[in-house]
């Protein structure tokens, strides 16, 4: 029974984990990688939940079909938002603090402009798999919680081997390292951030499909991941995918064995204090370079 | 005449005109008083997680303020509203109030929607001695037994027990009795309040809780906390939980077959019309508390015309569409204020606050009748048992027959289905 239990929950920590990978992957290349603290994504996240909303209510595409479909146009928004935040803030050295201020104040228009168009009420998306499982033995699996993580998986290896392989996503991880650097390699710093965080947005298009399948969704629901998502991604190690993802699914796997065994209160605390103990040990991060 | 004298004429004659003036036009700004409108102001939950309640609340009470406004007014006067939002944030309460009493300067308060914005503007309220009269607050005078606090939420008198109490009663009626019960309830005070009753009735009954625990919000997936409860085989499962949580249980119950004999309780969301429609035939049998629902017990007078000016309202606003539980009493309670402001004929608190102790108003959502800790003399918190619930149609919940009263017994509607499957 213990080790029905316990295998179970490790399972599900892993579905979850890979949910809140889909989540941190746009603030691990963000903060990470482009160190522009966008506590917006939480937001932006959300607004991938409603777009996938609209796409399903209206044209009763799979949602998560829906959350890729938007993901061009969400690309666009971060290329423009980028474009944004260089011409205030990074081009005259104001973006630690101005920075940080503007995206906080994007947040909250994120979610006002949600709440005036779109109310308060909760929103949710149909698709046949929601609410069936499978199972292998006696260990059952949602495909609510399945399909999340597969899709996640496959999204955040596709940048893991976007920024490992290609010029492009190479000069990413270079930005952040050494900007004089990359514009003797012949790339524009500013292009290269752009591209960036067109990328980073776009994943919160996918991130916001899986979020409204696992459950439902309302303009303020955001808030709740903005601390979860940067540990994961401080725990990853700064800038690193892998890290991200590996951190993601330990907190997972650490929440849901201890809302199993001991009470769900204790998930998140137990998740922040794993933080605390990797931080003191290696303050770069699990994957982080020193 | 001396010069002294001629000071001293010209110094009575000055404040006689004085005098004259002020006799002349006394009368004269106290009709502009009468024609002033009454200010009654709130704070309310218009953004934040419990907007979705809040912005409800408000079509509902402007409803009001038309219809009231229509038929003449108060006292004389139209009705205006002075009301901010309180971003679903407890810390912005006592700011909002102590605005609305010193620079609004309104003649009346009510409150916001929900025990955590209710409870911070309990100590401005009272410092002031006013009537309050509150939207949806679980047991929130129990710590502070104001004498002025009246709440329009049917939990009853002994508001954390009675709100589970149907639930417990409903199950000692069944046979063979269940013996055991599983306890969970979401990190905040309202799930927590029901909850806190809903173990003194399991203790009084003799159930063995054989699970007891609490879960944060921001619990994405609830697998592992219904694999735990399941693990413990209970006969009955109480739940205290928010929207996210109720969808994300039933859901999660469901499809890991956590089949208790009773099932449901406390849990805000399956009265929303939107996640009834999403959650449909995964509904059927769950016993959970409601407040007013279109069984034919329920039939009040005044509810359906107002529910359908709340329908036509409410479209396009992102708001409940039916809004069957909570604008109802969120109309009544001003419906209330306004009949007790009448009755006395003046502003005057200590006098409201006697009639509201003394009388039954007739209100949208039946009689009500308030006792003496300002809550529901009686409780009327409904268990209604979801029944035949069909997939992806909301319009099946408008009319009777998908949730069914249990109880109280003197609005029940029909039959418990007992276990539930």
């Amino acid at each position: 029974m213990v080790l029905e239990l316990f295998l179970n929950a490790v399972v599900a920590g892993i579905l979850l984990g890979g949910f809140y990978a889909a989540v941190a992957l746009g603030l691990s290349i963000t903060f990470g990688q482009l160190d522009i603290v966008n506590i917006a994504h939480p937001a932006f996240v959300i607004v991938g939940s409603y777009t996938t909303y609209i796409i399903n209510e209206s044209l009763g595409l799979d949602p998560i079909l829906a959350g890729v479909l938007a993901t061009p146009i969400f690309f666009g928004a971060g290329v423009l938002l980028y474009r944004f935040y260089y011409v205030s803030f990074e081009r005259t050295g104001q973006e630690s603090l101005s920075g940080l201020a503007f995206f906080f104040g994007i947040m909250f228009i994120v979610e006002v402009v949600l709440i005036m168009v779109y109310g308060v009420d909760y929103r949710l998306v149909e698709a046949d798999y929601i609410g069936k499982t499978i199972s292998f033995g006696f260990i059952i699996i949602p495909i609510r919680m399945l399909a999340p993580f597969l899709m996640a998986s496959v999204m955040t290896l596709g940048v893991y081997l976007y920024l490992s392989r290609t010029f492009n996503g190479r000069a990413i991880l270079a930005v952040s390292q050494d900007r004089l650097a990359l514009q003797l390699m012949g790339a524009d710093p500013v292009k290269i951030k752009q591209l960036a965080l067109g990328i980073a947005v776009a994943t919160a298009a996918v991130a916001g499909s899986l979020l409204i399948i696992i459950g439902p969704v309302e303009p303020s629901v955001g808030r709740l991941y903005i601390g979860r998502v940067f540990a994961i991604v401080i725990l990853g190690g700064m800038g690193s995918i892998g890290g991200t993802m590996t951190a993601a699914l330990m907190i997972g796997v650490v929440e849901s064995l201890v809302a199993t065994f001991y009470g769900p209160s204790w998930a998140p605390a137990v998740g922040f204090i794993i933080l605390l103990v990797t931080l003191a040990i290696r303050p770069q991060g699990l994957f982080g370079r020193a | 005449m001396t010069r002294g004298n001629k000071v001293g004429i010209r110094k009575w004659v000055l404040s006689g005109l004085l005098m004259m003036s002020i006799a002349i036009l006394a009368p004269l700004s106290s009709t502009a008083r009468a024609a002033e409108p009454i200010k009654i102001g709130f704070s309310m939950a218009l953004t934040g997680g419990l907007a979705g309640a809040g912005k409800a609340a408000l079509i509902a009470m402007e409803i009001w303020r038309e219809d009231i406004n229509k038929a003449g007014g108060l006292l004389g006067r139209q009705v205006e509203f002075v009301y901010y939002d309180d971003a679903t944030s407890p810390a912005k309460v006592p700011g909002i109030y102590t605005k609305l009493l010193n620079v609004d300067k309104v003649d009346l308060v009510v409150s916001s929607y929900g025990t955590n914005e209710i409870a911070p503007a309990m100590p401005i309220i009272m410092r002031k001695k006013l009537v309050f009269l509150s939207l949806f607050g679980l047991a929130v005078n129990d710590k502070f037994n104001y004498d002025r606090y009246f709440q329009i939420m049917p939990a009853g008198p002994v508001p954390k027990e009675d709100w589970s109490r149907g639930f417990f009663t409903l199950a000692a009626e069944q046979s063979p009795k269940p013996k055991t019960i599983a306890l969970l309830s979401a990190d905040a005070e309202f799930a927590r309040n029901g909850v806190a009753g809903a173990r003194k009735n399991a203790k009084k009954m003799g159930l063995n809780i054989v699970y007891d625990k609490t879960y944060p919000p921001g619990t994405a997936d609830f697998s592992p906390i219904v694999r735990a409860i399941k693990a413990t085989n209970p006969d009955m499962v109480f739940i205290g939980s928010y929207p996210p949580g109720s969808v994300g249980l039933v859901k999660s119950a469901n499809e890991l077959g956590l089949k208790p004999k009773m099932f449901g309780g406390s849990m805000v969301g399956l009265q929303f019309a939107s996640i009834q429609k999403n959650l449909g035939p995964l509904l059927n049998g769950i016993i959970n508390y409601d407040f007013w629902v279109p069984e034919p017990t329920l039939k009040f007078a005044g509810v359906e015309e107002f529910l359908k000016k709340y329908q036509e309202k409410a479209k396009g606003k992102g708001v409940d569409p039916l809004g069957h539980y909570l604008p109802p009493f969120a109309y009544a309670y001003l419906q209330i204020l306004g009949q007790a402001v009448t009755a006395v004929g003046s502003l005057d608190q200590g006098k409201i606050a006697e009639h509201l102790h003394a009388t039954t108003y007739k209100t949208v959502v039946g009689p009500v009748k308030f006792g003496a800790n300002g809550e529901w003399a009686k409780t009327r918190t409904l268990m209604v048992q979801f029944r035949d619930v069909k997939p992806n149609d909301m319009s099946q919940f408008e009319g009777p027959g998908k949730r069914i009263v249990l109880y109280p017994k003197e609005w029940k509607s029909g039959e418990i289905v007992y276990p539930y499957k």
